[in-house]
């Protein structure tokens, strides 16, 4: 029977079923500093072994500082949770890439960097935005801690065959837009509970188009719009970014390896649940002005008119727009920025820091710009970059380059926003609160982000940049 | 974990959509390495005036009294009522942890996001999803009648409103099985260790290059 890509590698990973529950093998388990310590507790508690350590791979990102890394962690509590990671792992044997490695990095970045993310597998991590590993046609999904410590202590995850969602992006997009502003753009269609329930598989042109490192950024949106996984087939794209990767298998075993993932894609007649079709030439760069990822509009166009807004919808639109001190009807181009952040785990790889660096070369930013920062997803990528001289170019231009981590994404460390302030950012969440409390935040590409800088608002970067 | 039996209570209007796990329990309380102690933090942001983090006194900061979870009648509520998409955004437990260790038992809503769902079960909360129109009739009850008492039965599916059946609601018979006992789900699935090695065993024969991972 013919399948999709999601039944194939949810199907290759059943140990057993009653009725409609599974019980799913799991390949690699990421663990990081906050939604692991409960479940090392939970285990030690009850006296259970982990099941396979080799599955499990380390590494702190939320809470390290950016800058002054030698110097430690300030803040106690944060400290202590790095602390406690650093000793689970230590008495565990697990392998971990701590504060002081230069493989470090935010856990969705250093999976793939390190070929610890290979196609086929099951793939999960007490972190939402494990979705980003579906860009590998892995099944990749977010858990909670009792069910990090049920893979420890297992293996397996107790699931429901999700159902298949299949978006499908056909055409060519606009040079300046990427695989955030289609991200953004889809969520916009289907609204952030669109993807409920689904396994969302991105295909068509302009899928197939995008590098790994923008795949890797689409499906860490998935989340966004709802879905627990999102996924890429696997073509020679994917086969070529794992090559040699320092973790992913070599010689023969790489030769078996890549025989059996090229099966990794839905089968010509395989039937989605559901089908969504839009035209990447549609695609503008997306920013959005509300409190969640379904409040965007192209870089051309304005904040909806309340009478456009169901009834229903109108205490959350008014809410929102109360939060983000801005009015219905602006145009987007009129909202002027405080502060710039690129980083996180959706756009802080080296192509996202390449094309950032473009748009900033030989510029300033704007005076009105209080602080803009630039933080590399791994040590690898910032070595890369420094490599490649954009440390210099985003440093000329006025901004700070900094240490691995998730930095203000989540503002968990140091780096946040202040009551009021406003940020063109090129995280995953725009809620209230998120990057600080008070905090505005408006998603973007790091392209957008980096020409925000310069202008101390948005602009349309397709006027003002040469692709 | 303790075994859910039926609960009676009034129920906290949250009349609100897309409420995400930054809003239930912001960042800076997910620093603890415990899972208990983060219910006076629920809701932190919208419950407080001030800015809070870990180890202030939380009885001495200044209360939002606009805020419904402040309001004097829904101090000892065990059921949430909310609208859709209710706990979206990141996957961390400390959402359900912090809803629990304040009180919350049973939250009504139109639609939840997957993870929170499946995190509520893992901590003996009952998320049920309920019609747009019973939302917006148990809404606009609650609105007349602050103190309508709810009535939620596990083992027979069923919600009183009162003395009246109200309506009735679905849930994995797996998941029932496990809140109404307090079951813990790893136990359950080390009942099934030969079953996991014997897949081990052919699984890493046909995937050999998952075995010879350097890790």
């Amino acid at each position: 029977m013919a399948k999709t890509l999601f039944e194939k590698v949810f199907d290759q990973h059943v140990v057993s079923q009653k009725n409609d529950t599974f019980l799913v093998y799991i390949d690699r388990h990421l663990i990081h500093e906050v939604t692991s310590p409960q479940a090392f507790e939970g285990l030690k508690l009850s006296k259970r072994k982990l099941w396979r350590k080799e599955s499990i791979v380390a590494v702190p990102d939320h809470n390290v500082p950016t800058t002054k890394r030698e110097e430690g962690i300030v803040d106690p509590v944060s400290r202590t949770q790095v602390e406690t990671l650093d000793k689970n792992c230590k008495e565990h044997s697990l392998l971990q890439f701590d504060m002081r490695d230069q493989r470090q990095g935010i856990v969705h970045v250093i999976g793939p960097e390190q070929g610890l993310t290979l196609p086929g597998m099951t793939i999960v991590c007490g972190d939402s935005h494990t979705s980003t590993h579906g860009a590998f046609g892995s099944l990749a999904m977010g858990i909670g801690t009792s069910e990090v410590e049920h893979v420890m202590a297992t293996q397996c995850l107790i699931l429901k065959k999700f159902k298949t969602l299949k978006v499908d992006v056909s055409g060519k997009c606009h040079p300046l837009v990427t695989a955030k502003d289609i991200a953004l753009y889809i969520i916009g269609q289907i609204g952030t509970a669109g993807g409920t329930g689904y396994a969302i598989e991105f295909t068509g042109e302009a899928i197939r188009n995008l590098t790994m490192e923008g795949r890797m950024t689409l499906c860490n949106m998935a989340i966004e719009a709802g879905a627990r996984s999102g996924m890429v087939a696997v073509d020679q794209t994917t086969i070529d970014y794992l090559k040699d990767k320092p973790f992913a298998p070599q010689g023969s075993l790489w030769e078996l390896a890549v025989e059996k993932w090229k099966t990794l894609h839905s089968d010509n007649d395989a039937v989605f649940d559901k089908e969504i079709n839009l035209i990447a030439e549609n695609i503008e760069p997306q920013v959005t002005w509300g409190t969640s990822p379904e409040m965007v509009a192209g870089i051309s166009q304005s904040i909806p008119d309340s009478e456009s807004i169901s009834d229903n919808r109108k205490g959350d639109f008014i809410r929102a727009l109360k939060y983000m001190d801005l009015n219905e009807k602006t145009a987007i181009v009129d909202i002027k920025l405080d502060k710039i952040f690129i980083g996180s785990c959706t756009n802080s790889r080296i192509e996202d820091l390449r094309d950032a660096a473009k748009v900033l070369k030989g510029k300033k930013i704007h005076d009105s710009i209080k602080l803009a920062i630039a933080v590399p997803g791994s040590g690898i990528v910032k070595k890369q970059a420094e490599f490649e001289g954009l440390d210099k170019i985003f440093i000329d231009a006025g901004f700070e380059w900094r240490d691995p981590g998730c930095s203000m994404c989540l503002a968990m460390n140091a780096d946040r926003l202040e009551d009021g302030e406003r940020c063109a950012s090129t995280s995953n969440r725009n809620f209230e609160g998120r990057q600080g409390k008070g905090g505005r935040t408006h998603l973007v590409s790091p392209a957008m982000a980096a020409a925000a800088s310069i202008y101390g608002k948005f602009i349309d970067i397709r006027n003002e940049i040469n692709g | 974990m303790d075994k859910f039996n039926t609960i009676i209570s009034n129920a906290i209007p949250l009349d609100r959509s897309n409420v995400d796990t930054d809003a239930i329990i912001p960042k800076q309380f997910l620093k603890s390495i415990k899972r208990s102690g983060f219910g006076p933090n629920l809701f932190d942001e919208w419950r407080y005036l001030d800015h809070g983090e870990p180890g202030m006194d939380n009885s001495k900061r200044k209360i939002n009294p606009d805020f419904v979870l402040n309001k004097i009648e829904y101090t000892d509520s065990q059921i949430l009522l909310t609208r859709e998409n209710f706990g979206c955004g990141s996957s961390r437990e400390h959402a359900p942890w912090a809803l629990l260790d304040h009180g919350i038992k049973v939250i009504l809503a139109e639609s939840f996001a997957d993870i929170f769902y499946n995190n509520c079960f893992k901590n003996g909360i009952l998320p049920i999803f309920l019609k747009k129109n019973e939302i917006n009739k148990l809404f606009n009850s609650i609105t007349d009648t602050p103190d309508l008492q709810l009535q939620i039965n596990l083992s027979e599916q069923k919600i009183y409103l009162g003395d009246d059946s109200f309506t009735d609601f679905e849930i994995d018979p797996f998941k029932k099985h496990c809140l109404l006992n307090g079951l813990d789900e790893i136990g359950l699935t080390l009942e099934q260790s030969h079953e996991i090695k014997n897949f081990e065993i052919s699984y890493f024969k046909k995937n050999p290059w998952l075995v010879k991972q350097k890790v």
